[in-house]
């Protein structure tokens, strides 16, 4: 028989404060198995990202303060500016990634020359923008390195950096085999590691990883994603 | 005497007999329109000796002239990234050795360095495993490039190279043995540290390995650099130059043939590499000719890098001390490869309560990460490896991206070969070092 673990005291979901919603229930990565211990119940929450104040310190005011001359639009299109870990990143409005991206690489007290990265993060259950999408640029000039991240619905789309940076060709590819980012003006935005046929992004959260069971000494072990592991 | 398809066939006494014959040129050739089908699009790969792995390049040839390349990647995919989230922290280096295959130690380098600035413990890893690490990483360097020798001298006729190249990584994957166990895939660098010591019989071993490379280093180059077929299929091919490099991402030995001094072990240093003499070789040709030479002399550098830190290494942790994070086995490499060493075993099972709980929890439940991401980039054989970990607070990685240089300079072969020979696609490609295992990951 199984028992569905029913919520404790205290693990209040509608409360203001725990914004975004919860990402993981539970401590084992599984329910539904009668676990009474009541750790099944537990509810843990992603922190909320949240925008540093000023000064930020070393380069970043630098950056900052030279994107905000260089970009007219600069109050409207930067959502956030988050220092973490001696890392600047800044968040962006979606359909303007490809203007800052263009600036940050052109102007005289930028010059991000190359774009070391761009990958995906598919943050499942945090809010209606749950794909985000990073780019890390690289100033050679300064020895800088700065994050771009914007953030977008299933199904929505992001203006394609490559006009700025060709070497985002493949890694934009990348990213919508993985997350089924759809980057407007690609050249050529087709699955580049996946089959051209293949069904889903299998980088997404709600993607299984998949596998079968195989026994081990006479003991059968389940694939890892239905295994039993703290979270 | 009638003709039925392939062959004339005539009827005797004793049945049917065909008559086979080669195929007749004129015919064939005749029948083909020379103005209308000059094109031919030739598939090479995803099985070809030459294309340095599973690689598959579409090419469009007028003639032997290439007129447009299309590389196509991902034959050998497998999920490494989305593996490493159903897995802790400390089984991660497990996995993302496994990416490049040829520069294992520098995929397990940057992913601990992105798990340790995670952390925020970049600063407490010690002075021997971080000299430990330079070491492995430099001799690692040599081995990757020796191999890029090898398969570069195989893929432009020069077959010797591939064995003498092959031959001397042995020797460095011989002293990988001796200390992590494993020739490939070590697991060595470990968030926190390193797994194991370096035990004397394998610094004994790089320091004779010390004395022999330069010796056979300069056969080799005098070898291949006087001789005229080489210069002929180097020289003056494949050109890239510092513009192309930035637009397309290129970085390591390819950028730096084409004269921009750009090493992240000088620019943006890590694992103390800013204590180390080194210099950082460039060319100014900017093709496959410049590639080679700027190998060649990277690879005298590591031994440089790697001479130093053997000098630098003094008796003291390999691990972090805080004990909540570093492992809790010493570990020993038996007769299976490296496991729990049996005085640790005896304890937890015999003697201490404590031990056995702390051993179980750190092991079964991993330690926790607190959440943020980090993007860490190091200097790659091939470029600037890049590994952008996000944590969401718990035991497993939430993400973990490779920017590998591999996928990434992968880009460049049509802004190189197009327009070319068709056997400068070989040259050209082969001077990028793309390793398969890091491109798809």
């Amino acid at each position: 028989m199984t028992v569905e673990p029913s919520s404790p005291d205290g693990a209040n979901l509608g409360a203001p404060a725990q914004t975004p919603a919860s990402p993981q229930k539970g401590m084992f990565g599984i329910t539904g198995t009668g676990d009474v211990s009541g750790f099944g119940g537990l509810v843990r929450h992603r922190p909320e990202s949240v925008g540093s104040p000023k000064p930020y310190g070393g380069y970043f005011d630098e950056v900052t303060d030279a994107l905000e001359e260089a970009y007219p639009g600069f109050a409207d299109a930067i959502e956030k500016v988050v220092v973490d870990r001696d890392e600047l990143t800044l968040h962006i409005k979606a359909e303007r990634i490809a203007e800052v991206a263009q600036i940050m690489r052109d102007d005289e007290a930028l010059r991000f020359e190359l774009c070391s990265s761009v990958s995906g993060v598919d943050y499942l259950n945090s809010d209606s923008r749950r794909l985000h999408v990073t780019y890390h640029l690289t100033s050679m000039t300064y020895r800088r390195r700065v994050r771009l991240e914007v953030a977008i619905p299933a199904g929505g789309s992001v203006p394609s950096v490559t006009s700025a940076y060709p070497t985002a060709d493949w890694q934009e590819r990348e990213t919508y085999d993985m997350f089924g980012v759809i980057f407007t003006g690609h050249p050529n935005l087709t699955r580049v590691l996946m089959p051209d046929d293949w069904e889903g992004y299998p980088q997404r959260k709600d993607y299984p990883l998949g596998g079968v069971p195989v026994e081990y000494k006479g003991a059968e072990i389940p694939p890892p994603d239905q295994r039993r592991v703290y979270q | 005497m009638t003709q039925s398809g392939y062959a004339s066939e005539r009827e005797t006494t004793e049945g049917r007999v065909f008559t086979v014959t080669g195929g007749d040129w004129d015919t064939v050739t005749g029948s083909v329109d020379p103005l209308s089908n000059e094109k031919i699009v030739v598939n090479m790969g995803p099985q070809h000796p030459s294309t340095h792995g599973v690689l598959r390049l579409v090419l469009e040839l007028e003639g032997e002239t290439v007129t447009d390349v299309r590389p196509v990647v991902g034959y050998l995919h497998t999920g490494i990234e989305k593996n490493l989230e159903y897995r802790n922290w400390t089984q991660g280096t497990t996995f993302v050795t496994r990416a490049d295959y040829l520069a294992p130690l520098f995929n397990e380098a940057g992913y601990c360095l992105a798990v340790e600035k995670l952390l925020g413990i970049t600063d407490q890893i010690t002075e021997r495993a971080n000299t430990i690490r330079v070491l492995f990483m430099e001799l690692n360097r040599i081995s990757s490039h020796l191999v890029w020798l090898a398969t570069t001298g195989m893929e432009l006729g020069a077959i010797s190279m591939m064995l003498y190249g092959f031959r001397e990584r042995e020797y460095i994957l011989d002293i990988f043995e001796e200390t992590s166990g494993l020739r490939m895939n070590h697991a060595y660098f470990r968030p926190g540290g390193v797994a194991q010591d370096i035990p004397e019989s394998a610094i004994k071993k790089i320091r004779d390995f010390l004395v022999y490379l330069p010796k056979k280093l300069k056969e080799y180059e005098a070898m291949l650099s006087g001789q005229v077929i080489w210069q002929e299929r180097t020289q003056g091919v494949a050109v890239l130059d510092v513009t192309g490099c930035l637009a397309m991402g290129v970085t390591g030995p390819v950028l730096r043939a084409s004269g921009l001094a750009w090493d992240l072990r000088k620019t943006m240093p890590y694992c103390g590499y800013e204590n180390y003499e080194f210099d950082v070789p460039t060319a100014t040709t900017a093709d496959v000719w410049g590639r080679y030479q700027v190998r060649l002399a990277e690879i005298r550098e590591s031994l440089k890098i790697v001479e130093q830190a053997l000098d630098r290494l003094r008796p003291g942790p390999i691990f972090i001390a805080d004990k909540k994070i570093a492992w809790p086995a010493q570990l020993a490499v038996g007769l299976d490869g490296m496991g729990n060493s049996l005085e640790h075993v005896a304890k937890i099972m015999g003697q201490s309560m404590e031990s056995l709980i702390h051993h179980f929890k750190l092991v079964t439940e991993g330690f926790r990460v607190p959440p943020g991401q980090v993007y860490v980039a190091i200097e790659h054989p091939r470029g600037e490896l890049g590994v952008h970990a996000v944590s969401d607070g718990g035991t497993h990685p939430y993400r973990v991206h490779m920017r590998d240089p591999s996928f990434v300079n992968l880009q460049a072969i049509p802004a190189m070969a197009e327009g070319a020979l068709l056997a400068d696609v070989i040259a050209g490609g082969a001077s990028l070092d793309p390793v398969m295992g890091g491109c798809d990951r």
